[in-house]
């Protein structure tokens, strides 16, 4: 976890004015992440539910704080996100840090500082820990997105830092509440597996389970609480909004399935019906949206509310299914909406523009880049044989079998988010040249080694998901059972 | 005939106290023998070395307890000490940008815009009076949180304000706001010690006695008149509030914020309030413990006003100076729930506070004081914007500090905020924690927009410089940044030493 901090640190050691030398520092620096990364998850159990990998050293003693990490299968496929979609955004974004406000040196440290905060808010296993993190990592945020980004860089940065700090105190106000309950019944801790032990009133539980859940909605994010993403994710350059969409968005619902389901069982259980139905909203209402968008930035944005809207909705139908899907589609989106924001970003740079209607014939001009965006297109609207439409169909099954009603309006998403690929991907790609755009170059090698990996990880899950699956199952079920729930009867797909 | 005992004084106790006075009491001399080349750099190095020794023979003295150090006048504990190596260690870090008299008028004495005022400036005259001031006002700091009676108490508290007021109408530039804001404080600081005294006097009608330790049993016996109590609480009350700047005795902070010397400034904000969070803490962890249903909804009421006014109204701040004065209305607010929690943890967890907060306002006020044109000081904001591109270190130091103030973590401001609340919270003040973190919320908000300004916005082209900062400013800046990083990160030994130090001896 501190290998890119360390290459933060060499960064910072370069000289300013060797641009090229601060790229390539950070490229190499999230490689080895994703090497060491990958080769710790080849050594995973999967069959164990319990916490791996755990560290824990004593960090504010007084307080009964640990620095304590440690991975479940959940958390371990966000890493693998997050450590495979870094090196991919530097690669992908190798020219996005012209222009901006400080040096290209200072975008590579805050990216890889970033990259850290990312590892550490899924690995920690102390709620005061994850909470410093979730909160710190606003800062290399902000800054990415005010420094770098384009258009009302400043006024989006602000939005989504004041959204997510408003957010993260209301949490703080739980957190604070926990504390001083575990310090009553035996002894302060952030212990996650300890505070899960608390004994509490229902009327308790509800308002901590709030003060939670509105942080993690607003970060997912969840309607009503999602006006800032568009507006970040606008101005955001594209691999700050990969990284932004990707992977900060899942800390939300990463956070609903660590943090509410296990800490506050039976209030999860009093707001499930309000939670599913802003779920169903967020997916019918993000899709509406995306049809109208004009720019395609804000188009993927409002894709993503309606996705996001599906994860929420698999968390919470409480069968172990929907629950894999949910976490299997966490994974699945970075990966999709990587594509897309990747490809739009290399459009918008040779367009010079972002409005869907400039672009026109791209399939003929620019074949590669344009075969590329149409699969990530696809994957994104869950056509079979893509590896989101596992995750989508999980979900939807999933759901089926406890909240019919609810998957069925979800699946008007589905026929919605055609739509909503099919149309920008017609105007954008098909069609006759709009002029302007004779000349646009294709992909160089550098852009064909970033996106290669994206689409093989998207064609290879779609066909063949077992390997994730099978990790993430057990952790599924051991969610689920652990609320009280137990799958409804004729339902044994999926496995 | 009766005979005289003379009094019993334990000077190793006491030496952190006396090394100050003597060390002022020599200030005063250099300024009458010391010819006029030699003063700044002779008093400098004398306060300098005054404030460090009266740290290190602090140091020694850190396990100590003693209720008799003084004749039963002062009191030396944990608490105690921990209050005390704050102030001084405050006081070093400002002394430095003390040192820097730039700020300082010529001659004070002169009328502003006069001859007289004139050839001061051209004759190179500084006011290096203002050191011996300083070592005063710290000297009064130092007894304001370990007096143990109430004639001791007012003693310290007019010893700590009357170089105060002096110091706040130095200021070279804008002499008149200067001179109003000293004035200002003055006859409002005067006031308060009116009812602090007040209250004194009805405290010794109650009891019987002027010392902490007998108005505590009168308390517990209940044998007095509970009508002398409640007014005599209040009125000593206010007197304390005033100090701390806590609605609705705040008025006077922003002008003389704004007023005042930035060096004069930033010592005042955070050293005073130090001293003065102390002293509430000895007074009602121990002496009004017993009488708790009596204060504790008054204090709560103005804990959450202080908390709500002092954001509300920092978000229509156009001044730095101001904005940071309405941020210390609200910061008093949150040290309030300190004293609300009244259990161990809200003990410790003040003290961390103070020390945190003080430090981080240091290192903020350093960075006003470097943001100049050829006028003086720049503390409108709008001519901030931009800043960063100007003066990288600057705007992020000042960065940092805002931060620490907004309480985001991995700075010392949360560390400070969460264990401030979670005491509170244990004491059963849910709605002071939760306005208290709605309030973080909305003062999140001004605190952002100062960051805005100075990174994302383009700057105007108006003068408006930034000094290169001299290697003592520099080092305040450093210090307070690294002790702001460092306690937010990793504040264990910080915390775990206050813990074991902190316990009151009545």
């Amino acid at each position: 976890m501190l290998l890119p901090l360390a290459g933060a640190a060499i960064i910072s050691a370069l000289p300013k004015n060797n641009e090229k030398a601060a790229k390539q520092a950070a490229l190499g620096t999230t490689l080895v992440v994703m090497a060491v990364t990958i080769a710790m998850a080849v050594g995973f159990q999967r069959d164990n539910v319990e916490l791996q990998f755990v560290e824990k050293y004593a960090w504010i003693p007084s307080f009964g704080i640990n620095f304590a990490l440690g991975v479940d299968a959940i958390a371990l496929v966000l890493i693998l996100m997050s450590v495979i979609l870094a090196p991919i955004v530097v690669l992908a974004g190798w020219d996005e840090a012209h222009g901006g406000r400080w040096s290209v040196k200072t975008f590579y440290i805050l990216i890889l500082v970033l990259e850290t905060m990312m590892i550490g808010v899924f690995a920690a296993t102390d709620l005061f820990l994850f909470y410093v993190i979730f909160e710190a990592i606003l800062i290399p945020v902000y800054f990415l997105i005010g420094g770098y980004g384009t258009g009302e860089r400043a006024a989006a940065a602000v939005k989504f830092l004041l959204y997510s700090l408003f957010g993260g105190l209301l949490m703080l106000a739980s957190i604070i509440a926990l504390y001083v309950m575990s310090g009553a019944q035996g002894g302060h801790t952030f212990d996650i597996d300890k505070l899960s032990q608390l004994q509490m009133s229902s009327t308790t539980q509800n308002l901590l389970f709030l003060g939670f859940f509105i942080a993690f909605a607003i970060k997912a994010p969840l309607w009503p609480f999602h006006t800032w993403l568009p507006d970040a994710a606008k101005s955001a350059t594209p691999g700050t909004s990969v990284l932004l969409l990707g992977v900060l968005d899942k800390v939300g619902t990463f956070g609903m399935i660590r943090y509410c389901l296990t800490l506050f069982p039976e209030a999860s259980k009093t707001f499930t019906p309000l939670i599913m139905i802003l779920a169903v909203i967020s997916i019918v209402y993000g899709a509406f949206l995306a049809i109208g968008a004009k720019d395609i930035k804000r188009l993927i944005a409002y894709t993503s509310i309606s996705h996001f809207g599906f994860i929420t909705l698999g968390i919470f139908a409480m069968t172990s299914q929907a629950q894999s899907g949910a976490i299997l589609y966490m994974f699945n989106h970075g990966f999709s909406t990587a594509a897309l924001f990747v490809v739009a970003g290399w459009m918008i740079a040779r367009r010079g523009s972002s409005t869907i209607a400039d672009f026109g014939g791209l399939q003929r001009v620019t074949p590669i880049m344009a075969w590329s965006f149409f699969i990530a297109g696809l994957s994104s609207l869950a056509l079979p044989g893509l590896s989101s439409f596992v995750s989508e169909f999980l979900v939807l099954v999933g759901t089926f079998t406890r909240y019919p009603v609810h998957a069925i309006i979800a699946t008007f998403g589905i026929v919605l988010a055609a739509l909503y690929i099919l149309i920008p991907v017609q105007k954008a790609l098909h069609g006759p040249t709009t002029p302007g755009n004779e000349n646009l170059k294709d992909l160089n090698l550098r852009e064909k080694l970033a996106i290669a990996p994206v689409i093989a990880i998207i064609v290879v899950l779609g066909f063949y998901p077992s390997p994730l699956l099978n990790v993430i199952n057990p952790a599924a079920k051991h969610v689920v059972s652990q609320m009280g729930f137990t799958d409804p009867a004729p339902t044994n797909g999926g496995k | 005939m009766t005979t005289f005992t003379s009094p019993v004084l334990s000077y190793t106790l006491l030496s952190p106290i006396l090394i100050l006075l003597g060390g002022a009491l020599i200030g005063v001399l250099v300024e009458a023998f010391v010819s006029k080349a030699l003063r700044p750099v002779v008093q400098l190095t004398l306060s300098l070395g005054t404030l460090l020794l009266a740290l290190m023979q602090l140091w020694q003295i850190r396990g100590e307890q003693s209720l008799t150090a003084a004749m039963g006048s002062l009191v030396i504990d944990g608490p105690a000490v921990l209050i005390q190596g704050s102030i001084l260690i405050i006081a070093i870090i400002s002394i430095f940008l003390i040192a820097d008299t730039e700020h300082f008028t010529p001659l004070a004495a002169a009328l502003p815009g006069s001859d007289e005022e004139r050839e001061a400036a051209q004759a190179g005259n500084q006011v290096t009076e203002v050191y011996p001031l300083t070592l005063f006002a710290v000297s009064g700091m130092m007894i304001f949180p370990i007096a143990s009676d109430l004639i001791m108490l007012f003693v310290a508290l007019e010893v700590l304000s009357l170089p105060l007021y002096l110091m706040a109408g130095l200021s070279r530039k804008r002499r008149l706001a200067s001179q109003e804001s000293a004035l200002k404080y003055f006859l409002l600081g005067s006031f308060a010690s009116a009812f602090f005294l007040f209250g004194a006097a009805y405290l010794y009608g109650f009891s019987g006695s002027i010392t902490f330790s007998g108005i505590r049993e009168s308390i517990i016996g209940g044998s007095g008149n509970d009508v002398l109590l409640l007014i005599g609480m209040a009125f000593l009350t206010i007197g304390l509030l005033f100090k701390v700047g806590a609605v609705p005795f705040h008025s006077w902070s922003p002008d003389v914020y704004q007023g005042a010397p930035t060096p004069i400034t930033a010592f005042m904000a955070a050293a005073t309030k130090v001293a003065a969070f102390g002293a509430m803490l000895r007074i009602y962890y121990t002496v009004f413990a017993n009488a708790e249903w009596s204060w504790m909804p008054v204090i709560s009421a103005i804990a959450i006003v202080s908390m709500i006014l002092g954001s509300l109204v920092a978000i229509s701040q156009r001044d730095v100076k101001r904005m940071l004065a309405y941020s210390s209305i609200a910061h008093a607010g949150f040290l309030l729930s300190g004293i609300i929690a009244l259990n161990k943890a809200g003990l410790d967890a003040t003290i961390f506070y103070l020390f945190a907060y003080g430090v981080a306002t240091v290192g903020g006020f350093a960075v006003v004081t470097l943001v100049r044109d050829s006028s003086g000081e720049v503390t409108d904001l709008n001519r901030w914007k931009g800043l960063g591109k100007r003066s990288p270190f600057a705007a992020s130091a000042f960065a940092l500090f805002l931060l620490a103030f907004a309480g985001i973590p991995l700075t010392s401001g949360f560390i400070g905020k969460f264990s401030i609340f979670s005491a509170a919270y244990e004491n059963g003040a849910t709605a002071v924690v939760i306005t208290g973190v709605l309030s973080s919320a909305i003062a999140a908000f001004f605190y952002i927009r100062v960051i805005v300004l100075m990174f994302f916005t383009d700057a105007v082209e108006d003068g408006t410089a930034v000094e290169v900062p001299s290697i003592l400013t520099r080092a305040t800046i450093v210090i307070s940044a690294v002790i702001t990083v460092a306690l937010g990160v990793y504040p264990a030994p910080l915390l775990d030493f206050i813990t074991d130090l902190a316990i009151f001896i009545r």
